[in-house]
């Protein structure tokens, strides 16, 4: 009897011994293959044509982007030729998660990963080199310049975390250039059909400028399941509805259309449309394209727009921008491979 | 302190053979040395410590896989972290009842840690919104699973005089994998610059703690059933099966469990009490919004509040266990509830600056240690033994429920009427609460009324 129990835990034990050795041999193994693998990744990186010559590019029509080349350029500030995306581009030392920029200045989401992630926004110049930083709270998402410059909106989520309840919000907060605060969007007086809109729950994300003054925005509440168009007035610090589903507006150059993401009627977020919304005669055009796109259109001209999108499977990392007209003329074909953020800047 | 599965239980501490079986503190034992920590209690805490590095470092990369390598938005992540709180809670109950009927604590809860395993698997191949959110939803479904047969296997392993100071044992290796999961993260994902293969190995590390801890517990914790007997558990290293029957209260009803057990007037003073107590408490979330509210406190500073009250909890759980077994659980539990109010104080009244921050959290973390292990223990000697997992379930579905409530409650006041209101509307809640858990609980000044629930409930 003692003999078989001692046989019986003896055999647990090995089963234990073997399956502790088996899991940690095997993650430690992962560790290491994946370790050599992204390092061959990176020294095979396709190699993104550079130049050092920011000035000229600046000097022409030009995007602003973030690159998302694996490899030494990841996550960098860059600059490319409008006449010519797919060309050499000019990659900044600043890292940024979002870029935006207009002729005058700019902008860069700053994020520094560890357990205690902190983020920032960074203020660039006309020359896209850094000026003033300041910190900001929670995951960056969206940002935004006004045309003149001199209205910054950044939109990041929030995520509390603890042991019974979940809070889930968006800040989006505009500035001016002065480094000045004028708020956060939850704090204007917004109106959603007609009604005061006060739930809890609402949240605001996603701004376009149309000058400096109007702007478009998303507004959200989690329970009603609803997301609004909403057209707002910094001066009178008000927002009212235009429509609903619509996500993340971008005014276009013309002021006469608004593109936005939309869900076609599913309630539920990650699948996505890009539409172009005509405001003087209220019609929707939804773009075609496949895939969902999770991403604030920019435009590049008044006739098409741009969405960044990364790459299908384990090439996730890596984003490339895509353009299509915006009359739903035509299908989305890549313009910048391997780059995010896009801003158009026209001289 | 060791995992015995040869049968030496007396005068040979150091000879656990199994590095991931001795995993565990070193000092369970405690101060008094009356009374050895139960191998079953301190294997549910090695499981519960492997299994919260899984979990945990998945959880703190979670937001980041799922915004910046995924590339879904806000909304989509908050859809997602709604989920993965709002699971488990409904579960939970379902949970304590499967482990009563089928009088399996230990399978059922290995169904639970099972589950979660397969989805830190899951989580490697899947990609896309809907992908991603079952196989969070799958995870808090095994987490709603096991917990109440967990703590069912705790109660039944401990004796009655040390079930607090046991509870505190788990709770304290529970949060201890807790706070090295996102370290280890974190390592790893330093270590990968670029490209989703950092996340990846983040999944197979957790996946490897997942599947040593789901072996700790099918290999190394026993099946401590009503029908107790060693030779009739199945799978149960025999010795500590035999050792654990004398420690385990003699069975009250031979019969199964029944919906009426959960009616039991104790429980249901116990249930009443917490509730109440329960929709009166603000989440460290907002009491840290609130204290930040104040300005002061960087924002930067925010992840780390909840580092430092899981510190606090850490190190208080099994000393608070112990008081609660000397002085009585409900005085304890509800005591912990009047450091709760001393938080809410000190926030409303914006006291102290970056000393009344450090306050704040370690009072929570006091709160929690005296509220957390404790409402296990006191559930599961109010209701028959066959009732256990059920019981303790109720209990802790109750507290979620209601706190879930109370933090939509506290939100809705602080946006309609402004921080100071309702932080008052909250402490006077508060008040009323306290004292009327203290009398459902029959909390008494002296020491042997305090007890009496207690004792009443487990004879």
């Amino acid at each position: 009897m003692t003999t078989r129990i001692i046989t019986t835990t003896r055999g647990r034990l090995i089963s234990l011994a073997v399956i502790c050795a088996l899991a940690i041999g095997g993650a430690l193994a992962y560790f290491g293959y994946a370790r050599t693998t992204a390092e061959a990744q990176m020294a095979n990186a396709p190699v993104v044509a550079q130049t050092s010559d920011l000035q000229a590019l600046l000097a022409q029509d030009h995007v602003v982007f973030r690159s998302t080349a694996l490899g030494g350029s990841y996550g960098k500030l860059s600059v490319v030729s409008l006449a010519d995306p797919a060309g050499d581009r000019a990659v900044l030392d600043s890292s940024c998660e979002r870029v935006y920029a207009t002729a005058v200045n700019g902008v860069c989401i700053t994020a520094e990963r560890g357990v205690v992630s902190s983020y920032g926004i960074t203020e660039l110049n006309a020359a896209l080199a850094p000026q003033n930083s300041s910190e900001l709270t929670g995951l960056p998402s969206r940002a935004r310049i006004s045309p003149d410059g001199s209205l910054i909106s950044t939109t990041t989520f929030v995520s509390g975390h603890s042991y019974a309840e979940s809070s889930f919000s968006t800040a989006t907060v505009l500035r001016r250039d002065t480094g000045e605060e004028i708020g956060n969007l939850e704090d204007f007086t917004a109106t959603v059909d007609g009604q005061p809109f006060t739930a809890v729950d609402r949240n605001y994300w996603g701004v376009t400028f149309v000058d400096d003054d109007v702007f478009y925005a998303t507004g959200a509440s989690t329970s009603m399941g609803k997301t609004w168009l909403m057209k707002g007035s910094i001066s009178a610090r008000t927002m009212t509805s235009i429509r609903t589903d619509a996500e993340c507006p971008s005014i276009s150059p013309d002021r006469t259309r608004v593109a936005y993401k939309t869900r076609q009627g599913n309630p539920a977020p990650g699948q996505w449309q890009i539409a172009v919304y005509d405001l003087a005669t209220s019609t929707e055009t939804v773009l075609p394209g496949d895939r969902s796109v999770d991403d604030q259109v920019e435009w590049l001209d008044n006739s098409t727009v741009l969405y960044a999108l990364p790459r299908e499977g384990t090439g996730a990392t890596t984003t490339d921008i895509w353009q299509v007209p915006a009359d739903g003329s035509g299908p989305p074909v890549v313009v910048i491979p391997q780059a995010s953020s896009p801003a158009v800047v026209r001289r | 302190m060791y995992i015995t599965l040869r049968g030496t239980p007396k005068g040979d501490p150091g000879s656990s053979p199994d590095p991931a079986t001795s995993g565990g503190s070193g000092k369970s034992t405690g101060g008094s040395g009356r009374s050895r920590v139960a191998p079953t209690v301190i294997g549910l805490g090695v499981v519960s410590l492997l299994t919260d590095i899984s979990s945990e470092s998945v959880a703190a990369i979670l937001p980041l896989y799922i915004t910046v390598v995924v590339g879904l938005g806000p909304l989509a992540f908050g859809f997602i972290d709604g989920i993965y709180q709002g699971i488990s809670a409904f579960v939970r109950i379902a949970g304590g009842r499967w482990a009563d009927r089928s009088d399996q604590p230990k399978w059922v809860a290995f169904a639970g840690y099972a589950l979660s395993a397969v989805t830190r698997f899951g989580l490697l191949v899947v990609s896309g919104f809907w992908a991603i959110t079952s196989v969070v939803a799958i995870d808090r479904l095994g987490k709603g699973l096991r917990t109440g047969p967990r703590d069912a296997l705790i109660a039944t392993a401990s004796e009655p005089e040390h079930l607090g100071r046991n509870f505190g044992v788990h709770r304290a290796m529970d949060t201890t994998g807790a706070l090295i999961g996102p370290l280890l993260a974190f390592a790893v994902l330093a270590m990968f610059p670029v490209g989703l293969a950092g996340y990846q190995t983040i999944f197979v590390f957790s996946f490897a703690f997942a599947v040593i801890g789901l072996a700790v517990l099918g290999l190394a914790v026993p099946n401590l059933r009503r029908q107790q007997g060693p030779s009739s558990t199945g799978p149960v290293p025999a010795v500590v099966a035999a050792e654990e029957v004398a420690t385990a209260k003699p069975l009250e009803k031979p019969a199964g469990p029944r919906w009426s057990d959960l009616n039991h007037p104790g429980l249901r003073r116990l249930l009443l009490a917490a509730g109440a107590l329960s929709l009166v408490t603000i989440g460290d979330g907002f009491l840290y919004l609130a204290l930040q509210d104040g300005g002061q406190i960087p924002n930067s500073f925010f992840p780390l509040l909840f580092v430092g009250t899981n510190l606090a909890y850490l190190a208080l759980a099994i000393p608070i266990g112990k008081l609660a077994d000397r002085i009585g659980r409900g005085r304890v539990f509800v005591g912990g509830y009047l450091l709760l109010l001393a938080c809410y104080v000190i926030a409303g009244l914006q006291l102290g600056g970056i000393v009344g921050l450090v306050l704040v959290l370690l009072l929570l973390g006091t709160f929690y240690a005296a509220t957390d292990g404790v409402l296990a223990a006191l559930a599961s000697l109010l209701v028959p033994a066959a009732s256990r997992a059920s019981g303790i379930s109720a209990a802790q579905t109750v507290v979620a429920l209601a706190r879930f409530a109370a933090s939509v409650g506290f939100g809705l006041l602080w946006q309609f009427t402004g921080l100071t209101t309702a932080l008052l509307v909250m402490t006077v809640g508060l008040i009323v609460a306290i004292a009327a858990a203290a009398w459902l609980l029959r909390v008494r000044t002296d020491s042997a009324a305090g007890e009496s629930l207690d004792a009443g409930a487990a004879a």
